[in-house]
């Protein structure tokens, strides 16, 4: 059987049962190719739930630097049973099948036209190991040892990660070193290597991080000035709170009195986490959540309340597919609708959306800093492709005289000089009034607070041109938003193009691929990704300078789209829907697939291959 | 009608306290509640309360939720900063407002509704975590604003005021309150303001989560025969278990009271809280038996009002967390952002 030849340039997928320490060998696998120079963009396909449910670990090794998934299997590395049948069938024709051969399985498990690798890793692991954890940890220890060989990953590499991960533990760095020459050494022996795919060292990572969005997102707001977090575990978002505890531990200890600057509340529900972040917006300490779809759901009384009382919160919603508990562990973008209008009544609402982990941390970073300015509440809407996978993306930046905009606040001496302090009033012509903090003045600027109409001094009352100076202000205000928020960025095709197309979040990496894929083969498109809601004047420039416009995302209902029409009034004629929606990640071989469906066959010079019929689904 | 403002009449002889307030400073806008409406005899015991403790008015954050109980923090301390939140959800914006800000005192306010029916749960964790505040529930067994439905503290077997007769168990919040670990746990009627004040003073200056259930009969919807939170009901069911007063480190203690029946308790801030038990047997020092005598008196269909169980040395949920002391609100850049050089040592951990 010819095998698929290839350096530096396939997808390479480990089929694990969850709960086997799997993830973090796996992890070393893809962190050792990243040392080599070589970009992959690793995927973690996961159910929800703790032990013994298949999980797969999918990874992309592309010199050119595509770290969207691509979509399509070279080689598996099936290691669980329950999912074998449909994990060989995965394989594209003349993949690799990287299988424990232990226990002897009929030709009929296997196919024809793939090449099946077959090492016997348990019986190697019970003749070294007695205890039966380090059987199972030490096997995945052994099979990237294997692994190694076979793809040609130096052991060096390897060994320097393990000596990074263990350092100060001498014990567990000699024994993974030795499973990883137990594999290595069988490997040579044993199994015909290299095969067709191979990793060859090259230069193309850089001074570029790998690291996951939620961590990110944490991080930046540690840097964005946080204070109070309160939260509520759920999947995708648990790790972005957990990550902000571990890094205010490491950043926000005050040296001299030992003391935290910051409090985490692991709130009760996502309604008493909103709750406690509109109260600590309220009494002027920056303060963040983190959930995912059900969360907001909960919250959206709370939004419409911080909307209205203009209150400064910070939400990250890490997506998930939705609707109801939907598809917890499996990505979206299907929240768009539900956060830019939450809660009753007429609301509209700041997003932000961040391409990548590099955008989760200058998002959350600004968005905390939009939330004071607008006295609104700002969400950050990244999603489960970039939150819980780790990403090669650029290092952080932080600009060493950056200082936090608190927006407009009056202070105690500005009262005291009299100035006229209208809680509602908007005296700078931006929409956005100023505020005071409790306990300012003794005498001076208090006001209650109320989800209730009120007039412009904050006094209670239902009349009609007090509550139509008010939302119409908040109009004003929405509109001030759209000048601050980060604006779109352009991508311009090489020659002059009638068509054009919309995107954001995390269907980027796989957009710019599709994008040189269509170059390549002679279609021009100009593409504007989308970095906020509300919409900059540039994206209804952007619609109006083309005649097709493709608006690409990843949810059934089109809701960018949606969007799009309802705050620009737009033709919907105009705006063409692509859309991805099974939970995996988008690919470019969808994306290129579904626009070259679109278009009349003379605008496709080449001949069109039809990637999607490659498409697969996990 | 909340809008409307008091007449800023001060009279000169108007009696001022250590740091130079009247009482009038203490007071709010015109109140729009009912007549008679024990909510408003609430109101003037907080005014009295924070009056006598020489509290600042504008140190004070004052929270509700939804409800007639929630309207009332537009009726006191007008110089306060006030937030009248959403429904059954007080307890968490004060959670975080209070984390915000150790600095100013938290006085929060809801109802039976508020509290017992759809914020059962925020009341329930508010208490578990010991947020240092004053939580005052105005108890009246019924829905006033939307006019009379029962609420969850309504006793099995009351009658609205349609008829109806109440067949669901009632929540009793005090015995939450205990059971879930708040540090001061009292219970008042508005009909006894000489109770009242001291119970609330007491609460202000508790170092923990305070919790006071005051029962506050609705003259529109909730006090005819048949009502167990009727004035008439509560006065001739109303037993007292302790009367606390106030001394403040000027004041002398003159009073001489037979041992054991005086119980002199330093708080945290070296306030001396002087608790005099009326019943006996009744120890205001003791969780466990405290709720155990609650429960025995409630069976026989008595009210017990007082202070009912007191942690004086009680600590709050910035203890729990370590939170610095100069409040989260202060701090700038300076002190919350690691910097760039940090920045550049975590990039290089990521490679």
């Amino acid at each position: 059987m010819n095998g698929i030849e290839a350096v530096n340039d396939f997808v390479i997928k480990f089929a694990n049962v969850n709960g086997s320490g799997s993830a973090s060998a796996n992890e070393l696998f893809a962190k050792s190719i990243l040392r080599m120079g070589v970009p992959v963009s690793p995927r973690n396909i996961f159910p929800s739930n703790i032990q013994g449910l298949p999980t797969w670990y999918e990874v992309r090794v592309c010199e050119r630097g595509y770290l969207g998934r691509r979509g399509g299997i070279d080689m598996m590395v099936a290691m669980n049973p329950q999912t074998w049948d449909a994990d060989v069938a995965e394989l594209e024709p003349g993949g690799y099948l990287f299988y424990d051969s232990t226990r002897p399985l009929p030709p009929s498990r296997f196919r024809e036209d793939i090449n099946v690798i077959g090492m016997p890793l348990t019986e190697i692991c019970n003749a070294v190991y007695s205890d039966p954890r380090q059987r199972q940890l030490f096997k995945n220890i052994v099979y990237v040892g294997a692994l190694s060989v076979l793809l040609e990953i130096e052991a060096e590499v390897i060994e320097k990660l393990f000596g990074e991960q263990y350092r100060g533990k001498e014990k567990l760095l000699a024994s993974n070193v030795q499973a990883l020459h137990l594999g290595r050494d069988f490997a040579r022996e044993h199994l015909k290597w290299p095969i067709g795919l191979r990793v060859r060292r090259a230069d193309q990572v850089g001074e570029r991080i790998f690291v996951d969005g939620n961590s990110a997102a944490a991080l930046g707001c540690v840097y964005g000035g946080a204070t109070v977090a309160a939260w509520y575990p759920i999947t995708p978002s648990s790790s972005c709170a957990e990550a902000f505890q571990k890094y205010c531990m490491k950043y926000r200890v005050d040296p001299h009195t030992g003391q935290n600057r910051f409090a985490i509340v692991q709130a009760e529900d996502e309604i008493a986490s909103i709750g406690m972040v509109v109260g600590a917006g309220w009494n002027g300490a920056r303060a963040f959540t983190a959930t995912s779809g059900p969360g907001i759901s909960l919250m959206t009384e709370f939004i419409g309340l911080a909307y209205f009382a203009e209150i400064p919160v910070t939400i990250i919603n890490v997506q998930r597919g939705g609707p109801s508990t939907g598809m917890p562990t499996r990505t979206q973008q299907a929240d768009i609708i539900a956060c830019a209008y939450a809660s009753h009544g007429d609301t509209k609402h700041v997003l932000l959306f961040p391409e990548d982990p590099r955008e989760c941390f200058d998002h959350s970073a600004a968005a905390l800093d939009l939330a004071e300015r607008l006295q609104t509440p700002v969400f950050v809407m990244t999603d489960l492709d970039i939150g819980m996978n780790q990403r090669l993306c650029h290092p952080f930046e932080w600009a060493e005289d950056a200082r936090y905009d608190r927006g407009k606040v009056m202070s105690a001496e500005e009262l005291e000089a009299g100035k006229d302090f209208g809680r509602y009033k908007d005296v700078d012509g931006d929409g956005i009034p100023w505020r005071t903090l409790p306990g300012t003045h003794p005498a001076k600027g208090s006001y209650f607070t109320r989800g209730t109409t009120r007039d412009a001094y904050a006094r209670y009352s239902e009349r009609g041109p007090d509550y139509m100076y008010n939302v119409e202000r908040l109009l004003r205000k929405f509109a001030t938003a759209a000048t601050l928020v980060p604006q779109p960025t352009l991508r311009l095709a090489r020659e002059k193009s009638r068509l054009g197309v919309i995107y954001f979040g995390s269907t980027s990496p796989a957009m710019n691929e599709a994008l040189d894929v269509m170059e390549a083969q002679g279609v021009h498109i100009d593409a504007l990704r989308l970095r906020a809601f509300p919409f900059a004047d540039s994206v209804l420039r952007f619609i109006a300078g083309h005649d097709r416009v493709f608006v690409v995302e990843q949810n059934r209902d089109a809701q960018m789209r949606t969007l799009l029409v309802n705050e620009l009034e737009i033709d919907p004629n105009k705006l063409v829907k692509v859309l991805h929606f099974d939970g995996t990640p988008i690919t470019a071989r969808f994306i290129t697939g579904a626009i070259m469906d679109c278009l009349p066959r003379a605008a496709v010079p080449a001949p069109a291959p039809v990637p999607a019929a490659q498409e697969t689904t996990a | 009608m909340t809008y409307i403002a008091k007449p800023p009449l001060r009279h000169p002889t108007l009696e001022r306290n250590a740091v130079g307030y009247t009482r009038r400073d203490y007071e709010g806008k015109i109140s729009t509640l009912c007549a008679g409406c024990g909510h408003d005899s609430i109101s003037a015991a907080i005014i009295q309360a924070c009056w006598e403790l020489n509290i600042e008015p504008h140190r004070v954050a004052k929270l509700s939720g939804i409800g007639c109980s929630s309207k009332t923090p537009d009726y006191f301390l007008g110089a306060s900063h006030g937030f009248n939140t959403v429904h059954g959800r007080m307890p968490s914006v004060l959670t975080g407002a209070n984390l915000a800000n150790r600095e100013l005192l938290y006085l929060g306010v809801s109802g039976d509704g508020d509290s017992a029916s759809i914020g059962l749960g925020q009341f329930a964790h508010a208490m578990r975590r010991g947020v240092r505040m004053a939580y005052i529930v105005e108890n009246n067994g019924v829905y006033g604003l939307t006019k009379g439905q029962f609420s969850a503290t309504a006793d099995q077997g009351s009658k609205s005021k349609k008829g109806v007769v109440n067949s669901d168990s009632p929540v009793d919040l005090v015995g939450l309150a205990l059971q879930l670990g708040a540090t001061y746990v009292g219970r008042g009627f508005s009909g006894n303001k000489t109770q009242l004040v001291p119970l609330i003073k007491g609460a202000i200056t508790h170092g923990g989560a305070a919790f006071i259930d005051v029962i506050s009969p609705c003259v529109a919807f909730n006090n005819h025969p048949g009502s167990t939170k009727s004035y008439d009901y509560v006065r001739e069911h109303n037993e007292s278990v302790s009367r606390i007063d106030f001394i403040t480190p000027r004041e002398e203690i003159v009073t001489e009271y037979a041992p054991g029946e005086v119980v002199n308790v330093r708080q945290h801030d070296g306030l001396l809280l002087r608790l005099r038990s009326l019943h006996a047997d009744y120890d205001a020092t003791d969780r466990h038996k405290a709720m155990a005598y609650m429960q025995e008196h409630a069976a026989r269909g008595e009210v017990l009002t007082g202070l009912l169980y007191v942690d004086p040395i009680a600590t709050d949920l910035h203890t729990a967390l370590n939170t610095s002391d100069k409040p989260l609100n202060t701090l700038g850049a300076a002190e919350l952002c690691p910097g760039a050089a940090a920045l550049k040592k975590l990039n290089a951990g990521l490679r």
